[in-house]
């Protein structure tokens, strides 16, 4: 069948099968890699993609469903060629180790701080509890979230 | 040493937390990982794995997979040019003699773990690709296995190979243990049992295989070891010349990407098809087939004076090398040499073995056996300090190794140990003790330290080699054939080269893990990366300086020594003299190369008797110490790490911010070990297979750890640096066992310290 994806505000018409996930449309037939597998099962959020501004694991949600729905990745978190003031905050805080959790996080994290601007350090830990790392151990993940929510509330 | 002395009061670059090259690429999702990769006319390539532990294969039928849509080739074993893989200590060319361990690339008759390699299938897609394996017809006839070290050496086991289940044995004997068990105060035993565990990088092993110009055979993939290029070509039984591996940046290692993964099945594949092949494992897959950590079994028996000094210890250690050898040798090796800690104790003896038996193979995972046995000689610290009414602190300073002291194995100790100011500042870090949260919840702090060697053990002649080159703009490139696992190893050598050679970190470009195009740099395991490729990139760096101005010396006709390069020129005391750029072109005149070729060599010896004590076994060791406060609930069992603080003197910080990052992500899953991380297996079956029962730690699993970096400049490595990847892994679970000993009175024993063994051990079940 064929199906219209939204992707970073561009629209693609796209064959798919009715059982295929999101995630593998996203990277086996559009080449869009910068969403990641980790686990396949909805459990380790390394794919996850925004639909409609709210952070769902693509791996879960299968490519019809998300027809005529805005899908962001970070690649779509970009202005203009300049990060978005959340990557920096990465970058700074030395939240990337590996790299590959960091898509999920990125877009996780922002989902929940425009929804929960005040969110403290506490409540960003919950909200990362459907994102796995192997490698930081958290805290500079979330020294960085918590970073970009203060600059972001102190405008 | 002058030199390094003059270099670091000026530091302008190492030593400070700069922003990785490789982090913005990650932020920014640029980074192409090795499935983040396509071809045209790709295939697709799966395995198929044996469901039996223990069997044999009576006959293989692949007809019918054949002639199935799509499907390109089905391999069996029949079909590999030469189907024994021989894991050498990877990447070294030195021959190890007993070390060496065969596995068959894909099975001939004998099954002797679940998810053993028995098919390879390539297809137009992965789907037919996977339906084509299920299509394979194997015949197999279950055969009795052994699934328990212990039974395994046991007369009449079930034999995992024919040459017997016992797979290595090493011994340690220092002074005499008799006489010291006669003059202790008190004597304590006791007995321990660590479980398997898994990498669980977020990755899976991944890559793509085509054969390019000159048919090599070029393999794009995951790996801590671009040096497997070379079984890929024992494999198909073509020269080494004709096979590369690129690596790329890892989505995590921690040692499961230490054997091979895909490369050789990826080689197979795309030999026998000639097309681009891809092959991507699940994480069922990883979870299943990939090898674990060593489950031990540790006894320890420890005789002490009433001041708390340890004059004897008695240590057995039993591994499970589950159904092949690859790196359990090593890895006990590993045990062997730290099975007494950092710890000064004048009669040892270790008896150490592992064994086959038909559980997943295990293998290389961060900490190499020097962790397990941190979770033996750590909770008999507290035990023994416990019996003598001595402070866990206390014991720990009595007893800590000081420059000069010999391990069991007789290796002195060259460089400072930190120890007694690592656990006044692990300790002091914890703060104001808090208030338990109801009457039923106890609250206690524990205390671990730990040793962890760093670089290669020395009789493998380990060395590195980096090339470093300006070019006519004044950009400067460095190539090494490091594979970067995440922790910051291309980073770190831009940043010894920006300093050196006096430009800013931005004009910097690194060429890593090509093992056709960048100098080799050996397996980016064992901790050695910095302090082999470092010192590679340090001594290629000076070298080039050296001779640029001497170059630059004789265009302006002074003396060499008056200059120094810095922010992309050449200075004399009165101000700038020659910009880089100038330099360069009367470089390229006098025809001066402006590259030049390190090669780091580490300092090598002859192997060692253990059993006899007779030397040097590693370069150096890393030390560390954790504390932690937890909380435990004693009507549920529930454990809640609250508080957790991990000093380790790390010699000299390249980069603060990853060596934190090391600390931090290495203790979390040291805790992940302590608390929450375990394959279960029921006579050889993997129950664990997904991340819904393989539990790593999560966001809200753990408290921040706070990383605590102290730097003596004692490393062997740049700048004074030491090895900081694995250390951080070992000392959480003994911190955290410890810690509940002291907030209940129970002592835990076996890992991992799950609710219902609390419950048990506190009598509520």
């Amino acid at each position: 069948m064929r199906v219209s994806l939204t992707i970073n505000g561009r629209t693609r018409d796209v064959e798919v099968q009715p059982s295929q996930t999101l995630l593998d449309v996203l990277r086996d037939t559009l080449g869009i890699f910068d969403v990641k597998e980790g686990c396949g099962e909805g459990v380790c959020g390394a794919c996850t993609v925004l639909l409609d501004g709210r952070p769902v694991s693509s791996c879960l949600v299968l490519a019809p469903t998300a027809a005529r729905r805005a899908i962001t990745t970070v690649r779509g978190l970009e202005r203009d060629g300049e990060l978005h003031p959340l990557q920096q905050a990465f970058l700074r805080h030395g939240a990337v180790q590996c790299g590959f959790c960091t898509p999920g996080m990125l877009l996780t994290g922002l989902a929940f701080l425009e929804r929960h601007p005040g969110a403290d350090r506490e409540a960003l830990r919950h909200a990362l509890e459907g994102n796995l790392c192997r490698c930081t151990g958290y805290a500079k993940i979330l020294d960085a979230l918590e970073a970009y929510a203060r600059e972001s509330r102190d405008g | 040493m002058a030199d390094g002395v003059k270099l670091e009061r000026d530091l302008r670059i190492v030593g400070r937390p700069v922003i990785r090259h490789d982090a913005r690429d990650k932020v920014a999702a640029a980074t192409a990982y090795a499935g983040d990769w396509a071809m045209p006319g790709m295939l697709h390539g799966v395995v198929l794995r044996a469901p039996y532990p223990s069997a044999r294969i009576r006959s293989i039928d692949t007809t019918r997979a054949a002639a199935m849509p799509g499907v390109a080739t089905v391999m069996t074993a029949k079909d590999v040019p030469h189907n024994t893989l021989w894991t050498d200590v990877p990447g070294q060319t030195t021959q190890v003699g007993p070390l060496r361990a065969r596995l068959h690339v894909l099975a001939e008759n004998r099954i002797r773990h679940q998810g053993e390699p028995v098919a390879l299938v390539a297809a137009e897609t992965e789907e037919q690709a996977r339906e084509a394996a299920e299509a394979v017809v194997v015949d197999y006839e279950a055969l009795p296995g052994v699934f328990d070290p212990v039974a395994a050496l046991e007369p009449g086991a079930p034999a995992v190979h024919e040459e017997g289940n016992l797979l290595a044995h090493w011994r340690v004997a220092r002074g005499d243990v008799t006489a010291g068990f006669a003059r202790a105060d008190v004597v304590v035993e006791g007995e321990y049992r660590t479980q398997f565990v898994d990498a669980a990088y977020l990755e899976p092993e991944s890559g793509v295989a085509w054969i390019d110009s000159g048919g090599v055979i070029t393999i794009r993939l995951s790996t801590q070891v671009i040096e497997h290029f070379r079984d890929v070509a024992e494999v198909l039984n073509v020269p080494q010349n004709r096979v590369r591996v690129i690596g790329t940046y890892l989505g995590g290692g921690f040692g499961g990407k230490e054997d091979v993964t895909v490369e050789v099945y990826l080689g197979l594949l795309a030999w026998e098809t000639k097309r681009p092949v891809k092959m991507v494992w699940t994480r069922q897959e990883s979870l299943l087939a990939r090898a674990k950590r060593h489950p031990y079994r540790l006894w320890y028996r420890t005789g002490a004076l009433r001041t708390g000094e340890i004059v004897a210890q008695q240590i057995e250690l039993l591994g499970d090398s589950g159904g092949y050898a690859y790196l359990s040798a090593l890895v006990l090796l590993y045990s062997t040499v730290t099975a007494a800690g950092p710890y000064r104790v004048p009669a040892v003896s270790v008896d150490a073995r592992v064994a086959y038996t038909n559980n997943p193979p295990t293998s290389a995972m961060r900490g190499f056996g020097a962790m397990q046995v941190v979770f033996g000689y750590e909770s008999q610290m507290d035990r023994v300090a416990r019996a003598l009414g001595l402070s866990p602190l206390e014991i720990r300073r009595v007893n800590a190794l000081r420059r000069g002291d010999a391990l069991p194995c007789g290796q002195v100790i060259e460089t400072h140990v930190a120890l007694p100011e690592l656990i006044d500042r692990a300790w002091s870090a914890l703060g104001d003790p808090t208030p338990p949260q109801a009457p039923h919840v106890k609250v206690g702090r524990g205390i671990a330290c730990n040793l962890q060697p760093y670089g290669r053990i020395v009789w493998l002649h380990d060395w590195s080699s980096a090339w470093v080159g300006f070019e006519m703009d004044g950009s400067l490139v460095v190539r090494s054939g490091v594979p970067d696992v995440g922790g910051g190893q291309a980073s770190s050598l831009c940043q010894i080269a920006a300093e050196v050679l006096g430009v800013p970190l931005e004009r910097v470009s690194v060429h890593i893990a090509d093992s056709a195009l960048t100098p080799l740099a050996g397996t980016t395991t064992a901790s050695r990366q910095l302090y082999m490729s470092g010192n590679a990139v340090l001594k290629a760096s000076r070298e080039l300086r050296a001779q640029l101005l001497d170059a630059a010396a004789r265009i302006l006709d002074v003396d060499a020594a008056a200059l120094e390069m810095a922010e992309n020129a050449v200075q004399t005391a009165g101000g700038r003299a020659l910009t880089l750029v100038d330099l360069l072109r009367g470089c390229a005149r006098m025809g001066v190369p402006r590259s030049h070729l390190g090669v780091y060599h580490a300092p090598a010896g002859e192997p060692v008797d253990l059993e006899t004590g007779s030397g040097k076994v590693f370069p150096d060791y890393t030390f560390g110490a954790h504390a932690a406060e937890v909380e435990v609930d004693t009507q549920t069992g529930a454990v809640k790490v609250l508080k957790f603080t991990a000093a380790h003197d790390v010699g000299r910080a390249i980069n603060p911010q990853s060596v934190e990052g090391q600390i931090q992500g290495g203790a979390v899953q040291g805790l992940g070990y302590a608390l929450l991380e375990e394959i279960v297996l029921e006579d050889g079956i993997n129950l664990t297979t997904s991340f819904a029962s393989y539990l790593i730690p999560g966001a809200t699993d753990v408290p921040d750890v706070e990383p605590l970096v102290v730097e003596s400049g004692e490393g062997l490595g740049p700048f004074g640096a030491r090895g900081i990847g694995e250390p951080p892994i070992g000392p959480p679970a003994a911190a955290v066992a410890n810690a509940i000993e002291d907030a209940t009175g129970a002592r835990v024993t076996q890992l991992p310290i799950t609710p219902e063994r609390i419950a048990r051990l506190l009598g509520l079940l």
